[in-house]
């Protein structure tokens, strides 16, 4: 890998560090109870929570640190904490 | 060519200089001595004679930081500045070469507080010499201006990228009226293309400057900008002579030396004193004196073989310093000298002379003494290094 | 997808990332964001890797507000500024702190930028150390809470009415848990033509002590006790206020969050808790908060 001078580094490139493997809980969606609102979308720190084409929402795992912070604002209550089985 | 001349400041002759180099942007805070030099700018910029951005600034940390910026935006950029207001800036130095853009600044030597004193050393611009500066020392106003289109030229080559210092005596050079021959501005396009970098702060091509290298990419970055200054090592010299054919003037590039060839005493030396130290030796010559001048231009990059090949056939060198480093008793030139020296066959003595802080006057006696005191090293007596002008009244 | 690209080495629940991805969604692709030495700068661009997708320039940590001036200035020799967006995302130390010469020689210049002050009440990103704009009474690691100490003894610095009186057009208090107003206010400081100033109030669950899914709701209970006032200065005066509803007792707010922890737990604690309501009712009573 050829140093950029400057320190100059691309944008985005972050990406390749996949910060899920950070969490110990994980976000579940339960679809079912989900108003579409998007307040989970707005409230990911990470913006990793999307909306689906059907308009519900789910997060990517690949970078999901399990923070809580969706499951916490969900009006419904409609995202759950879960331990993670390693 | 007496009649291009024209009898101004030393401030206005590099700042009628750094106009004709076409900046962008140009940061200002006032600080004797180099105030006059920002002011004529403000002058040409007032009247609508520099198409660039004048900034004037509350700190000279300020003054580099907006550079940085400027400079990172894909600006050609200019300030000037001295002694407490260069070692203010330190810290953004080194940031500034670590970032590799191309700053070009003048620095108006002065002494350093405390005591607080406002004539001219060298301390300033010296004790910056581990920041990744490139710096050259200018012999006259002539040269002071002179030099500025050749460091702006060499600080943007895209093997340099480095910022660089064009440094002035304090007074000396900056307050004195002299005959010069002011830059024109069709050779100076000629001979300073538009600055062009490859990345800046684009939205259309967005980048990140200024990362954080843990230990496993950092030392790179260090290597990569002592690379850099290896090949201004070699551009400093063809720039010199560039600047040569377009406008009939030369200086040295690296090194110049004046009656050195057959010189058994050799004198080393930086900056406005090489002029009296010139006038030295016309007249040490005439009576038959051997000795000569090696002046030094550039600093940083340190031109170790230019100095080895100039001092092969010299019987004793005296190195003369407007610096000092408390706690070695010695001025960086002569430590520098030593070092570079040390390691070959050649064990040539290196008398070091420290003179002229605060902006002592340093007249052709105390030249003539200092020679004196070297050749004692004939008799067995050797001098390691000392002041050359102490008032015995007041030590 | 974001601005503010994952990945990052921000702390789960982080404020500091909210605050940067609100800001970058505000504003959109056509931005210069100059950041000073902080969490922000450090967990997004560790070498070789960048978060950011816009051009965006660190240099140190004092400086922020000078080298965004100087990019302006360049921008604007070069002809190349046309509606091009420079903003400052800086913490509160860098802000408060030592980077306060900076901003206000670039306010005095009025320069085009909008500065966001990110805070998080403390200098987190080297381990949680008292600030200017740390609250009174905040345990922080060089204001711990003791035997004879009950935290950081002074008041918090009052970054907006400084920043209003150089003179700015358009000066916001905006907080992440309240994300629209936020993004609105961002958006109309970066279309106020002069230099303007967003001050958010990022919650920080490591330095502030609290679970990390609670982020956003710490935002709002510092509205909702008027501890953090959400008002709007244009040129000088308070023109847009954000009223609270049934205003809560700050003991709300301060239970939830370690760093006012002894509070609670210490002998004469009314007291403590006493001062800190003081401060929440003359927010109250000074923005017409109710």
């Amino acid at each position: 890998m050829k140093l950029i001078i400057k320190t100059v580094t691309k944008p985005g490139s972050t990406r390749a560090n996949k910060t899920g493997a950070w969490r110990s809980f994980m976000p579940v969606f339960d679809h079912k109870l989900c108003s579409k609102c998007g307040i989970c979308g707005i409230y990911c720190p990470e913006g990793v929570v999307y909306k689906l084409e059907n308009g519900y929402f789910e997060p990517d795992y690949e970078y999901c640190k399990g923070c809580g912070v969706c499951a916490n604002e969900c009006p419904k209550k409609a995202i759950v904490m879960v331990l993670e089985g390693k | 060519m007496r009649k291009n001349m024209v009898v101004v400041e030393g401030s206005y002759a590099v700042a009628h200089a750094v106009k004709v180099c076409r900046p962008n942007v140009i940061s200002a805070y006032p600080i004797t001595p180099q105030t006059h030099i920002v002011e004529d700018l403000a002058q040409f910029a007032a009247d609508g004679e520099m198409n660039c951005e004048y900034m004037n600034v509350e700190s000279e940390f300020s003054a580099i930081s907006a550079l940085i910026g400027a400079s990172a935006a894909g600006a050609r950029t200019y300030s000037s500045t001295t002694s407490q207001g260069l070692a203010l800036m330190h810290e953004a130095l080194f940031n500034a070469s670590g970032m590799r853009l191309p700053i070009v600044m003048t620095v108006v030597n002065r002494a350093l507080s405390a005591p607080i004193n406002i004539w001219n050393d060298q301390q300033d611009s010296i004790s910056q010499r581990d920041t990744g500066w490139i710096q050259l020392y200018a012999e006259d106003v002539q040269e002071s201006a002179d030099m500025t289109p050749q460091i702006y030229k060499l600080a943007e080559d895209e093997d340099v990228l480095l910022p660089a210092m064009s440094c002035m005596d304090g007074f000396i050079l900056s307050h004195v009226y002299e005959p010069v021959i002011l830059l024109e501005q069709s050779l100076t396009d000629e001979f300073l293309p538009a600055y062009d970098p490859e990345f800046t702060l684009d939205p259309k091509n967005p980048m990140s400057f200024g990362a954080f290298a843990d230990p496993s990419t950092y030392t790179e970055f260090r290597y990569k900008q002592e690379k850099a200054m290896g090949v201004a090592l070699e551009k400093i010299e063809k720039i010199a002579n560039e600047f040569k054919d377009i406008y009939g003037r030369y200086y040295g590039g690296l090194i110049d030396g004046y009656v050195l060839d057959d010189a058994e005493i050799v004198i080393m030396a930086m900056g406005s004193i090489i002029g009296t130290v010139k006038d030295t030796i016309d007249e040490l010559r005439i009576e038959g004196e051997s000795v000569g001048l090696l002046k030094v231009r550039s600093f940083r990059p340190f031109p170790t073989e230019a100095i080895r090949k100039a001092l092969k056939n010299a019987k004793v060198v005296i190195t003369l310093d407007k610096n000092i480093s408390i706690g070695k008793n010695e001025g960086a030139l002569c430590t520098e000298v030593k070092a570079c020296l040390h390691n070959t066959d050649n064990r040539v003595p290196v008398i070091g002379f420290m003179l002229g802080h605060g902006g002592r006057d340093i007249p052709i006696n105390m030249i003539k003494k200092i020679i004196n005191k070297a050749k004692l090293v004939e008799k067995g007596i050797f001098i390691e290094s000392e002041f050359a002008d102490l008032r015995e009244d007041l030590a | 997808m974001s601005l503010l690209k994952p990945g990052h080495r921000g702390c789960a629940g982080c404020g500091d990332a909210f605050a940067g991805k609100f800001v970058l969604d505000a504003l959109g692709e056509d931005v210069v964001i100059v950041s000073p030495t902080g969490c922000l700068e450090v967990f997004t661009t560790p070498y070789p890797e960048s978060a950011w997708g816009v051009p965006w320039i660190h240099s140190l940590f004092e400086n922020a507000a000078a080298v965004a001036s100087g990019v302006e200035a360049a921008m604007n020799a070069l002809g190349k500024k046309n509606n091009t967006k420079i903003v400052i995302i800086g913490g509160d130390g860098a802000t408060f702190d030592i980077g306060l010469q900076a901003i206000s020689g670039a306010f005095e210049r009025g320069h085009d930028i909008t500065y966001i002050c990110v805070d998080n009440e403390a200098y987190m990103n080297t381990g949680i150390q008292r600030s200017g704009a740390t609250p009174l009474y905040a345990s922080t690691t060089t204001s711990p809470h003791g035997k004879v100490s009950i935290g950081n003894p002074q008041h918090k610095k009052n970054m907006p009415a400084i920043i209003a009186a150089h003179g700015s057009p358009y000066v916001a208090t905006a907080s992440i848990g309240y994300a629209p107003d936020m993004i609105k206010k961002v958006k109309k400081a970066a279309q106020v033509k002069g230099p303007t100033y967003v001050h958010v109030h990022a919650p920080c669950c490591t330095g502030w002590k609290f679970d990390s899914s609670k982020t956003i709701e710490v935002g709002r209970l510092a509205v909702e006790t008027a501890m953090w006032p959400l008002y709007e200065m244009e040129n000088g005066e308070v023109t847009n206020v954000r009223k609270i509803k049934n205003r809560k007792p700050v003991e709300e707010y301060l239970k939830v969050q370690g760093r006012f922890k002894h509070l609670f737990t210490m002998d004469g604690k009314n007291e403590g808790i006493k001062k800190v309501q003081a401060i929440a009712d003359w927010n109250a009573k000074h923005f017409g908060l109710e």
